[in-house]
């Protein structure tokens, strides 16, 4: 039996390297993934490969690997590397926690996958705490096969929540914008792909700049800058259908949009040609109200999580700093005071942390506040790291970075000590957009 | 810098009697289509000589287009008033003519901020080239931020090419 399930692990091994080797062959926009560092400290959780129930060919999906790199990555968690298993119970009743507890392992995930109705592939899994030899959940989830990497990315959250308390936020997408080429023959395009990288979809191809990604809080749409028109305008689209609407171009910038909590309004930034202020447009009338006036730069709108506030980005200072204003008007208050400048901020869902791209001379990294006790940390090391952008439960961070002349993304912990890196095999890649929590069927 | 100094002298005395002229002739409502008209009437180029349209692509002061900034700077440098001045002197001449300034930025400092610094830089040459004698509506600005980079390298040698407006006719007479 283990002989047997040993086989079909490196079988499927080898179809999912295989998989990935086409899938880069045919498309330059699908990304390579590597994980830089790891931690100590890290909790070792061994996720043994899942059985399949029924025979039949292996799934193209190694549900048990796509776990695994899910913990690793989010910094919390060491997976027992898949090499390092020796024993390969499928249910409770076949673990035996000595092995385990040999290993060093607090906490170990079995499961199966059997064939349901209508295509779909039931995984069932349970989750042990190895010391105490308990039961910690034990729970199922069906998905199409086309979609099994989903499937293991919802196993891996609920894995995440039981153990940490925190929900999970594997099972989430990002969007970015890839650029190919210099000055005036550059090809753009907007992309949405899962939160490991996986399965990119082109949202809009463009031979005009895009910009400025953000979704809609219920993850179904993008607001985006587009300069197809001739000049800035923004763009609200629906992913799953592609039709979209200009919702502001007017003379001069309109750039910088973000959804409020609720969905009802888009903070964005309006120049008319003279200055870029903030303003905050009720999507149902169209309606937009000026936030800020002032002859500096304000722009970079996001929203604290209630709502009733704009963070946003200002030179008014002299150089580029994070400013905090009512929507409902009055004066901005300045939030940043540690290094020459913060840009671009994006705010945790509590609220409680701002990360931000930290100017210091010509070296660019991206910083976090803690609200509460004022400090900022830097969590990059790059030289030109910007666009940050939290995991809607504020676990990683994502951010864009420079590899000598080439574009990357960054998804690092919210410690800053395991990141994930994220390359286009040719051209830029740059503006992830970390969506919030995907809701079933979409 | 080969530019002869009688270029820039001409360029120099063209500005000013066109500013000149401007003060004198200009109405204060935007032109109209009786501004050619005008323009033939009240402003024979007496000081030199005119030009021809073929000029943007032979005269050398006409050919330059790019306009270049200190980092995070908007002013416009002196070398590059004379280039500004042949502009202003061919749009003035030629009412139908139409400029796009696209301002630029290079890659320090975030996209939605350098999409406003390529603005101001966008708005600092346009009013350089109403102050010597366009006219508001033959000027049009965008900001392509730092979305349309020359050349992708980090350092000055890179950054400086970056740091731009370009003036793109989009209407030649």
């Amino acid at each position: 039996m283990t002989k047997t399930l040993a086989r079909f692990t490196i079988a499927w091994l080898l179809v999912l390297c295989a998989s990935i080797a086409m899938a880069q062959g045919l498309n330059s926009d699908v990304p390579t993934i590597d994980i830089k560092n790891g931690t100590a400290t890290a909790t070792p959780i061994a996720v043994v490969p899942f059985a399949i129930d029924g025979g039949g060919l292996p799934p193209q999906t190694d549900v048990a690997d796509v776990i695994r790199a899910d913990l690793n990555r989010c910094g919390q968690f060491r997976a027992l590397p898949k090499s390092d298993i020796v024993e390969f119970p499928t249910r409770g009743e076949e673990i035996k926690f000595p092995t385990w507890n040999m290993l060093k392992q607090a906490y170990i995930v079995v499961g199966r996958e059997t064939q349901a109705a209508n295509g779909e592939i039931r995984v069932e899994f349970e989750l042990f705490d190895v010391a105490k030899q308990q039961r910690l959940q034990g729970l199922s989830i069906s998905g199409q096969a086309s979609d099994l990497r989903g499937v293991a990315h919802q196993v891996a959250d609920l894995v995440y929540e039981k153990i940490t308390g925190v929900r999970g936020a594997f099972w989430t997408r990002i969007a970015y914008v890839t650029s190919k080429g210099t000055g005036t023959n550059i090809a753009y395009a907007l992309m949405v792909a899962d939160s490991d990288g996986f399965n990119p979809q082109t949202v809009v191809n463009s031979r005009q700049p895009l910009m400025s990604p953000a979704w809609s809080p219920d993850g179904r749409k993008i607001a985006y800058v587009s300069f197809e028109r001739g000049n800035s305008s923004i763009y609200i689209q629906e992913i799953a259908t592609g039709s979209r609407e200009v919702v502001s171009a007017n003379k001069g910038i309109n750039g910088a949009p973000a959804f409020s909590p609720d969905g009802t309004k888009l903070a964005h930034t309006l120049s008319n040609g003279i200055n870029p202020d903030i303003y905050i447009m009720d999507l149902a009338s169209r309606h937009s109200t000026q936030i800020t006036k002032h002859f500096a730069i304000d722009t970079e709108p996001v929203w604290t999580p209630d709502g009733q506030s704009v963070i946003f980005t200002s030179d008014r200072s002299g150089k580029a700093q994070l400013y905090q204003a009512p929507i409902s008007g009055g004066d901005a208050t300045r939030i940043t005071f540690t290094g020459e400048s913060n840009a671009r901020a994006s705010v945790s869902f509590d609220g409680k942390k701002i990360a931000m791209a930290q100017g210091n001379g010509n070296v660019y990294r991206i910083a976090v506040l803690d609200r509460a006790t004022g400090e900022t940390k830097p969590i990059s090391t790059g030289g030109l790291d910007e666009s940050p952008s939290f995991a809607p439960n504020a676990s990683m961070i994502l951010y864009a970075a420079s590899e000598g002349s080439r574009g990357v993304l960054f998804a690092v912990s919210a410690d800053g000590r395991v990141s994930q890196r994220l390359v286009l095999a040719d051209g830029d890649v740059r503006e992830p957009a970390w969506s919030p929590y995907r809701q079933r069927g979409q | 810098m080969k530019l002869p100094i009688r270029l820039l002298l001409t360029a120099a005395v063209a500005s000013a009697t066109l500013a000149a002229c401007a003060g004198k002739t200009k109405p204060p409502a935007p032109a109209t289509d009786t501004s050619t008209q005008t323009e033939t009437t009240t402003t024979p180029p007496t000081t030199g000589g005119a030009y021809k349209v073929g000029d943007l692509d032979t005269d050398s002061c006409l050919r330059q287009r790019i306009v270049y900034f200190e980092f995070d700077k908007t002013d416009i440098k002196s070398q590059f008033q004379a280039a500004i001045s042949c502009h202003a002197k061919y749009l003035h001449q030629f009412p139908g003519a139409r400029v796009t300034l696209e301002g630029n930025a290079d890659e320090r400092g975030t996209r939605e901020y350098n999409l406003g610094l390529g603005e101001r830089r966008g708005n600092a040459v346009s009013s350089a080239l109403g102050t010597a004698g366009a006219s508001v509506s033959q000027l049009n600005v965008v900001s392509y931020g730092e979305e349309r980079p020359v050349c992708k390298e980090h350092g000055e040698d890179c950054w400086q090419k970056n740091r731009r407006v370009e003036i793109v006719y989009t209407a030649k007479q």
